[in-house]
């Protein structure tokens, strides 16, 4: 019965997000458009299944992942894990937390993967470039990127440098890379920066960010436990600029060994 | 491999793989890293049937309703022709879809709780969640003015980096100015405005105008929204902290 009851309340959730859309959506097509939906039966099944889809993602996610995942980020980032032998007095070297870098990219990694919203994006991005980026490649380059990302935020996290240093430095290197990276790929990964982080990746890093703000002496979690989202949205598209410079460069090479090839 | 003619089980079976990666992060931590045996095996085998089937209904429902909505209605925006019609669509697309954004309102209460920790306003309720509201409310606005201005860039066709290089800039200078507590919601707060509904709607709306309008690209027109999206809430909530 328990389980019923969740699925209803986040059916009713899921239900309280998605009406400011449908009012703005049928309030424009029908008093500013001014013509019925098309296919409207369609769009009513479609919209049933994305809402039901919504629903018993999160609830499988609150049950299977999400306990699990954040006592695992605490476990993993609590004092007895990380210094069982020392007393507190010893300042923690960073060398110290390498099981938590290695889980931040692991779980980084592994969630983005299975974001909802990428998953969208890189199914349209393949539509509308006929197949010339494929949509398992994308979400590979912008995971990879997370897990960078996620793993060198929790670095920052436990050695205490400041966070505007190391976005200020990303942003450097996405401008560098915008101004030889191919231009069809500029929005994408400039997009893809947004689409990582929501609802899978965003519960398990906070948990990670503010475990291990908490459990590091002289860090306030409510302070040095941000940021992680922000290193999250910056590094993939590095990722996918470099994704795309790479297959431009390869293609490039290619070209250059049959040119030579065909002399 | 087996050849699927079905294509829910066939992308039931890819949403199987998709999470799995997940799954094997876990485990493999939980039994070898911290040696601890996985608790309620049950409720982790329910769960797991959810999300596969909760992420197949929401690919299938996707193709099937957010994109042709959000490219049908960018069609008939290009051929009604009114910008000003269009553009206020954009604000309310944006406004609407992020002020009640639950992950918003969790960020929005956490910075009330470090802005009245750290002094900068009044240790009472009242103070926390007229704060937390007008934050809340200021990250809308910003994605509905993102959206907007996403628009009219597509419509105009603005190189891309031409406006997210100045709004890189633009979040670089606030940071020298905003105060040290705010800094990290700030940050945080571009990554998550931008929701599972929202992401799919927008871009098609985006690829919908950049196909529907002469003499653009979806592919390098299309894209971006999404991106200034993120971008704006930060400088916007920067600002925020700056002002009260």
């Amino acid at each position: 019965m328990t389980l019923i009851n969740e699925v209803l309340g986040v059916f009713l959730a899921t239900l309280r997000d998605v009406a400011p859309i449908v009012v703005v959506i049928v309030f424009f097509q029908l008093a500013i458009i001014r013509r019925p939906f098309s296919h409207l039966k369609n769009l009513i099944v479609g919209m049933s299944y994305v809402i039901l889809g919504i629903t018993f993602f999160l609830v499988g996610l609150d049950k299977a992942l999400f306990p699990l995942g954040t006592v695992m980020a605490e476990q993993l980032t609590s004092a007895e894990f990380i210094n069982p032998s020392t007393d507190q007095s010893i300042s923690i070297a960073w060398q110290d937390y390498m099981w938590v870098y290695i889980f931040a990219a692991c779980i980084g990694f592994a969630t983005t993967l299975a974001e909802p919203s990428l998953i969208a994006v890189a199914i349209k991005a393949s539509q509308i470039s006929a197949g010339a980026i494929n949509a398992w490649y994308l979400r590979l380059s912008v995971s990879f990127g997370v897990a960078f990302g996620i793993a060198l935020g929790t670095y920052r996290i436990v050695t205490g440098t400041e966070l505007y240093l190391y976005i200020i430095a990303g942003y450097i290197v996405v401008i560098i890379q915008t101004m030889f990276a191919p231009k069809l790929i500029i929005g994408l990964a400039y997009d893809s920066g947004g689409v990582t982080t929501s609802t899978v990746t965003v519960p398990l890093v906070t948990a990670l960010g503010i475990g291990l703000a908490t459990s590091i002496p002289g860090r306030n979690p409510l302070l040095d436990g941000f940021g992680l989202i922000a290193f999250a949205s910056l590094f993939p598209i590095i990722a996918v600029l470099s994704y795309a410079q790479l297959t431009d460069w390869l293609m490039h090479r290619a070209d250059k060994k049959s040119t030579k090839q065909g002399d | 491999m087996f050849n699927i003619k079905n294509k829910f089980i066939r992308q039931l079976l890819g949403s199987f793989t998709d999470l799995l990666p997940i799954f094997a992060v876990i485990f493999v931590f939980q039994i070898f890293v911290l040696q601890q045996p996985v608790p309620n095996v049950g409720d982790i085998a329910v769960g797991t049937a959810f999300v596969v089937l909760g992420l197949t209904l929401f690919i299938q429902g996707l193709e099937k309703s957010l994109f042709p909505i959000g490219e049908n209605m960018a069609y008939a925006f290009a051929k009604k022709g009114s910008l000003f019609w269009l553009l206020v669509f954009a604000f309310a697309l944006g406004f609407g879809t992020t002020a009640a954004e639950p992950a918003l309102i969790a960020v929005a209460d956490e910075a009330a709780r470090i802005a009245s920790d750290g002094g900068m306003i009044e240790k009472t309720d009242d103070a926390k969640l007229s704060y937390a509201l007008g934050l809340r409310f200021t990250v809308a606005a910003s994605v509905g003015f993102a959206i907007l201005i996403g628009v009219l860039r597509i419509i105009r066709g603005w190189p891309l980096h031409y406006l997210i290089i100045p709004g890189y800039i633009g979040v670089v200078i606030m940071t020298f100015f905003a105060p040290d507590e705010i800094i990290g919601i700030a940050y945080d707060s571009g990554g998550v405005t931008t929701s599972t509904i929202t992401v799919p709607l927008v871009t098609a709306l985006g690829v919908g105008l950049a196909s529907a309008i002469q003499g653009r690209n979806p592919m390098t027109d299309g894209f971006g929204l999404i991106a200034f999206a993120s971008l704006t809430p930060m400088i916007f909530v920067m600002a925020y902290g700056m002002v009260i």
